[in-house]
């Protein structure tokens, strides 16, 4: 390999190491772009109120502590939003992961009966939608409104993610191990479980990531389906609390300068508090992740 | 195999069949099918009201700038990734460009909210530093568009690059090593190897992009949208929440969004038949 490599380089032309090199600067340039606000917030959220409101923090924590963070978490929507933002997210996971399993396995299968068909009355609801109120009226008509099931169920199915894991299950599952454990007498439900879902790592490893971080996030429904505030997910306090700029707590006029310069640094340290649990899970998930999208979405 | 196809039927069908709400004079207490029929009366409510242009020209004028911009970007920069040697700083800047798109619209409104604050805001600040006065972008009706669009790219590009990655990864080995017995530059290389490699998924994701023109990112805006600057972000989706569900006028509402819908499924359906024509290249 050693050898191999330092041919490569030997044989390089001027133009082709201007090229690279212009290359490495253009990608150099893209992570810091991405990277700097990234630092800045995490920075900005571990700084004191005065350093963040007299914008003294430019890339690492000025006299750092955690008082933003002991204020966010004084707040009690942060807190209730948090359970409930955590109870979607894994009731919801697990309703759209077996739902979209159950409807791309079918489909996978070259035997089963209907296979374009249902594949279309699938696919078309990508390309026209009812739109917002007639699938309010639904939702309402089917009695969710105000309920914890209107962020489960409306949206549970991604026709995206069915297409994926559709091609995953196609490409890696042979229909000759199907014929094999049918021989065997296997049942369809025992081979998915002890043949299927065993190998399907990967795929389930993305549709997992992308429901629950697809959960975690919304706001929407949460905002035109649910009224009772100790039903809201942490999406909506953190509207309330980042965007509206609502602050539930009292207000004491001696105190009014200070409380704003804690309130903005208390935003960074949502933001942050907010975001943690993706960027936990995602690096365990990220080395499937590519393997399952690449598998999945490639020969689509 | 039942219960997600009740679920398409429930919750993708039926409010398909609701669309018809559109030409009746909704009625609370007679429902959708039993309020009387109003013909076509909303949607010339709508074609004649005087924010119709204003509403479609901010749809499309967003959608275009947003296409312009997002669907080349995430090419270069796969190509890009493709000539890195190095494999340490290839997964540095993916991992590093991937992370964005994990976080939630309401965060990421609240993080521009933040930068750009008048004042108080990181971009101000640099600007006062330079001498510049500072700039209250969110309230600059102007700088709407572009504040909207390149967020957007920082959130995403990194994402949407992994698909042209895995195109890249499916080149015929052989076909670069023929450029290179040919002599090929690696500029060449790209131009004659990796291009027509990725042209294929790139055609697919434009079709893609060309057909949820119309359904641009209605959260994102919406909660950008402040009054200063709603002659440029008002756009379709927005208004149709707001007539509908905030003033609850679900007639005109639904007419509004199934107009929207509609010229959607144009688009989509023409672009589709143009691929299919240059490049044999379609989504069916």
């Amino acid at each position: 390999m050693a050898s191999a490599s330092v041919k490569h380089t030997v044989r390089e032309s001027f133009g082709d190491r201007i090229f690279l090199t212009a290359v490495y600067v253009f990608l150099t340039l893209v992570l810091i772009a991405t990277l700097y606000p990234l630092v800045f917030i995490v920075s900005s959220s571990f700084s004191s109120p005065a350093a963040v409101s007299g914008g003294r923090v430019w890339l690492l924590p000025v006299e750092a502590g955690l008082q933003g963070y002991a204020a966010a978490f004084k707040n009690s929507q942060i807190v209730t939003g948090y359970a409930n933002s955590l109870f979607y997210t894994a009731a919801g996971t697990l309703i759209s992961v077996t739902l979209t399993v159950m409807i791309a396995y079918p489909l996978s299968r070259k035997t089963f009966f209907g296979r374009s068909g249902l594949m279309m009355f699938i696919v078309f609801t990508m390309l026209f939608s009812g739109g917002l109120i007639p699938t309010y009226l639904v939702v309402k008509a089917v009695g969710l409104i105000d309920t914890r099931w209107a962020l489960l169920l409306p949206n549970a199915i991604w026709v995206w993610q069915v297409i994926i894991a559709r091609t995953f299950f196609a490409t890696s599952i042979p229909d000759e191990l199907a014929e094999a454990s049918e021989i065997d007498g296997c049942s369809d439900l025992r081979f998915i479980s002890s043949v299927v879902l065993p190998l399907s790592k990967p795929i389930l490893a993305v549709l997992m990531l992308m429901y629950a971080v697809g959960q975690w996030n919304a706001y929407f429904d949460a905002l035109i389906y649910l009224k009772t505030n100790s039903l809201f997910p942490l999406q909506l306090f953190l509207r309330s609390i980042l965007i509206l700029n609502n602050d539930t707590g009292t207000i004491d006029a001696g105190q009014i300068a200070e409380k704003q310069m804690l309130q903005a640094l208390m935003k960074y340290s949502i933001i942050v508090i907010s975001s943690l649990p993706v960027l936990i899970i995602y690096p365990f998930v990220q080395r499937f992740f590519v393997q399952g999208m690449l598998i999945g979405s490639v020969k689509g | 195999m039942i219960p997600p196809v009740l679920y398409f039927v429930i919750f993708k069908y039926i409010p398909m069949f609701n669309v018809v709400l559109a030409f009746k004079d909704y009625n609370v207490i007679k429902g959708i099918w039993g309020s009387p029929w109003a013909g076509m009366k909303y949607f010339d409510l709508f074609f004649h009201n005087p924010v119709f242009l204003t509403l479609l020209k901010n749809t499309l004028f967003i959608s275009i700038y947003l296409l312009a911009v997002s669907f080349p970007i995430p090419i270069i920069l796969a190509l890009a990734l493709g000539e890195v040697r190095s494999q340490r700083f290839k997964k540095t800047v993916q991992l590093v460009t991937y992370a964005p798109y994990f976080i939630s619209t309401v965060v990421m409104v609240s993080v521009i909210m933040l930068f750009l604050a008048p004042n108080t805001g990181i971009v101000n600040m640099l600007l006062g530093k330079l001498g510049i006065d500072s700039i209250n972008f969110l309230g600059n009706s102007g700088m709407f568009r572009s504040i909207y669009v390149w967020s957007e790219v920082w959130q995403t590009a990194g994402y949407s690059a992994v698909i042209y990655l895995a195109a890249l990864a499916g080149v015929d080995p052989s076909l670069y090593e023929a450029a290179k017995v040919d002599g090929a530059s690696r500029l060449q290389k790209i131009w004659n190897v990796d291009i027509p490699g990725i042209l294929p998924a790139a055609t697919i994701i434009l079709i893609l992009n060309v057909g949820n023109i119309m359904a641009i990112g209605f959260e994102k805006i919406y909660l950008l949208q402040n009054p200063l600057n709603t002659t440029t972000s008002e756009i379709i989706s927005t208004y149709v929440y707001k007539i509908g569900l905030l003033n609850a006028n679900y007639s005109f509402a639904t007419a509004v969004g199934l107009f929207n819908s509609v010229i959607n499924l144009f688009l989509l359906v023409s672009v589709n038949s143009i691929a299919k024509r240059l490049s044999n290249n379609s989504l069916w």
